[in-house]
Parts: structure tokens; C-alpha cells; sequence
């Protein structure tokens, strides 16, 4: 099991699953744009400007998301210093930073013409540009110092740390008064959006994913073979 | 597989995380007041301390059929079901701007009932539906 996981191996698991991404992404790609973008109806309210949301709300997700995991595996490197988890990180952050990015952007080309500004200081917005900073900080960590174990321990502190800004952006909205709408989707009790507008945003969710998905894995390959042109045969 | 090493390690950890937590916990309960982002008409009526004049933002609903608009000035109730204050604001206000629906005003109070916006934001709920099942639920209603 442990021999299936060391990077060697992996390899070549690696290269075919980003050869089956690559074959269906764009057709998943097409038929999501399509449902998001010309099937889906506009809002009662705010009309067309609810097809931002199909890519602000993914966005937003796959960056909490891998925050999270980021800082899961470093704690779990903290501890255990398995040196993988730390390129698996490496991979993942840059994903993290670009959606947390495109989160905050396409939320305020959105908040233009509904609430009528594009920036306001209010818990969700300023707590998701607390994660970018952590995000900027965590990245800029691992570029900018040379030597590895020391980049390691820094960026997990990062990582840590910004760890407890995870339940501070999803709570903030019920916890105080914010310009932000709270979550229309629960997992718990009934959606307060429409199925005909659920269906793209899933659907855009999938896209996404497999997006991100392409990108690690393309990455964490990279990373692969700059270790083996390190000569480090061993983790 | 835990040696001592590691369990120092966890146990570093745990005592770092929860001090974190704790810390943070403290930190948003002394701001909670400067967390908010609007207070409400009860808040501000209920509560003594608030200076007549001191910038502030209110939010709420617009109370239903109270948005009077004249040629320079607009005026509506902002209302949490409790209590409403008056508010007037000169300017164009966003197109989300809607009766029964949320709006955070920026302004000071000029006297306990009576608000002045310098500006006016719509707050919008979290509600998305087509336009035809609005229809629906409105004749159902």
C-alpha cells in the first residue's frame, strides 16, 4: 500500500488519469457552459447577472476546500514529516490562491450592479481576503526560502494558522450582520435556489473540479521529476 | 510508529491550535460591535449610547409602500419587524433596491426615528428563482 503511494510508483498513475481528464473535460466543459450560460433561466430579481454566481460559488468552494486540505496534510507533515504531503501542498496552493482570486473578483463584478458597490468591508469579504493573504504568504513562503526544512516548518505554521479562518469565512454570515446573503444551499434542510438554477451550478462545480484536478496532478508531476533530478531516490 | 518524538510533536500541536482558537474566539467577541456590518432599527432604538450624528451604517427591510420619491430626495422605512426608522437619502440607488427586500443605509441619525443616507446599498437575500415560479408563488399567495 505504502509502495503505491511513493512517487515512483505513482507516476504513471498520474499520467493516466490526466489523459482521462483531458479526454472529457471540454466535452463537460461545453455541456456545463451551455446549461449555465443558455438554459438556465435568469433570476426574478436580478436577472442575468445570476450567471456569475455559477462561477463565483465553485470558486469559492474549491478555494475553501483547498485550504483546508493544505492545512490538514501539513499538520499531518508537522507531525509525521512525510515529505510528500509537502509537494502534494506545494501542488495544491497555487489552485487555492487562483479560485480564492477568482472568488473574490467575480463576487465584486457581481456586487456592482446588485448591491450597488464593488467593495465593502463586511465579515465574508474581508474574511476571504484574509485567505488570500494566507494563500500569497503560504505560496510566497515555500518560493522564497532556499532552504527546505526551514520552508516547511514556516509554511505549515502559515497553513496552521489561517486554519482557523476556514469555519470564520462559512460562519461568518450567520454570526453577524453582513451585506453578504447567507448560504442558499444546505446540506442540512431545504435549498432556497431554484433546481433549475442547482443543476448548472453543480454542474460548473464538476468543471471546476476537474479543472483543478488537471492542474495538481500536472503540477505535483512536475514536482515528481524536479525531485528525481535532485538525485533523491528516497523520501 | 508514535515514538516520543511524534507525540511531542501532537501534543505541541494541540496546545498551539487551541491556544490559536482561544485567542481568536476572545478577539472576535471584544469586536463583535466593529464585526457588524449594520446595525438594525432595535439596535440603534434600544440601545442609549448611540451619538445622534456619528456615521453609522442601518440595515433592514424597506417597509412595504413606504418609498416616497420626489424629484431630488428619496424616502423609505427601513423596519426589522420590531421597530423602523425613517430614512432619506438624495442620490440613485442600486437596481436591487426593492419594497420587502433587505437595503443597508450608510448615514447618521439626526434624531431617534429620523435617518440621513449618504448612501444606500441593497442587500440581497439569498433566495434564486426563475421569474415564472415568482409569478406562481405570488398568485398563490
Amino acid at each position: 500500500m505504502l509502495n503505491l503511494v511513493s512517487p515512483s510508483n505513482i507516476y504513471f498513475i498520474l499520467e493516466k488519469i490526466i489523459k482521462f481528464i483531458n479526454s472529457i473535460f471540454f466535452l463537460i466543459l461545453l455541456i456545463s457552459l451551455t446549461f449555465a450560460l443558455i438554459l438556465s433561466p435568469p433570476d426574478y430579481l436580478q436577472g442575468d447577472s445570476v450567471r456569475i454566481m455559477y462561477v463565483h460559488v465553485p470558486s469559492a468552494w474549491i478555494a475553501l476546500a483547498c485550504y483546508t486540505s493544505i492545512a490538514f496534510l501539513s499538520i499531518l507533515n508537522f507531525i509525521f514529516k512525510i515529505k510528500n504531503f509537502f509537494l502534494i501542498n506545494k501542488s495544491i496552493a497555487p489552485i487555492g490562491l487562483l479560485f480564492t482570486c477568482l472568488a473574490v473578483v467575480t463576487g465584486s463584478i457581481w456586487g456592482q450592479p446588485t448591491w450597488g458597490t464593488w467593495w465593502e468591508w463586511d465579515a465574508r469579504l474581508t474574511s476571504m481576503l484574509v485567505l488570500m493573504f494566507f494563500y500569497i504568504g503560504y505560496i510566497l513562503a515555500i518560493k522564497t526560502i532556499k532552504n527546505e526544512s526551514f520552508a516547511i516548518k514556516i509554511s505549515s505554521i502559515i497553513a496552521i494558522v489561517g486554519m482557523i479562518n476556514i469555519p470564520i469565512i462559512k460562519y461568518s454570515v450567520d454570526w453577524w450582520n453582513t451585506l453578504h446573503q447567507p448560504a442558499s444551499i444546505r446540506l442540512t434542510g431545504s435549498s432556497s435556489i431554484h433546481t433549475s438554477m442547482l443543476m448548472p451550478l453543480l454542474l460548473m462545480l464538476l468543471v471546476l473540479l476537474l479543472y483543478s484536478a488537471l492542474i495538481f496532478l500536472m503540477k505535483y508531476k512536475t514536482e515528481i521529476i524536479r525531485m528525481k533530478k535532485k538525485n533523491i531516490k528516497r523520501l | 510508529m508514535l515514538t516520543k518524538k511524534v507525540k511531542n510533536r501532537i501534543l505541541f500541536l494541540t496546545l498551539f491550535i487551541t491556544i490559536l482558537v482561544v485567542f481568536i474566539f476572545y478577539l472576535a467577541k471584544i469586536l463583535n460591535n466593529n464585526l457588524l456590518f449594520f446595525k438594525t432599527p432595535s439596535d440603534l432604538i434600544e440601545n442609549q449610547n448611540i451619538k445622534i450624528g456619528k456615521s453609522i451604517r442601518l440595515g433592514g427591510m424597506v417597509k412595504k409602500n413606504s418609498i416616497v420619491a420626489t424629484s431630488d430626495e428619496i424616502k423609505f422605512i427601513i423596519t426589522d419587524f420590531k421597530n423602523e426608522i425613517i430614512v432619506s437619502y438624495k442620490g440613485a440607488v442600486p437596481n436591487l433596491f426593492l419594497e420587502e427586500k433587505g437595503v443597508v443605509a450608510e448615514g447618521f441619525l439626526k434624531d431617534k426615528k429620523y435617518f440621513i443616507a449618504n448612501r444606500v446599498l441593497a442587500k440581497h437575500d439569498e433566495n434564486y428563482m426563475p421569474p415564472e415560479l415568482k409569478e406562481v408563488i405570488k398568485n398563490a399567495k
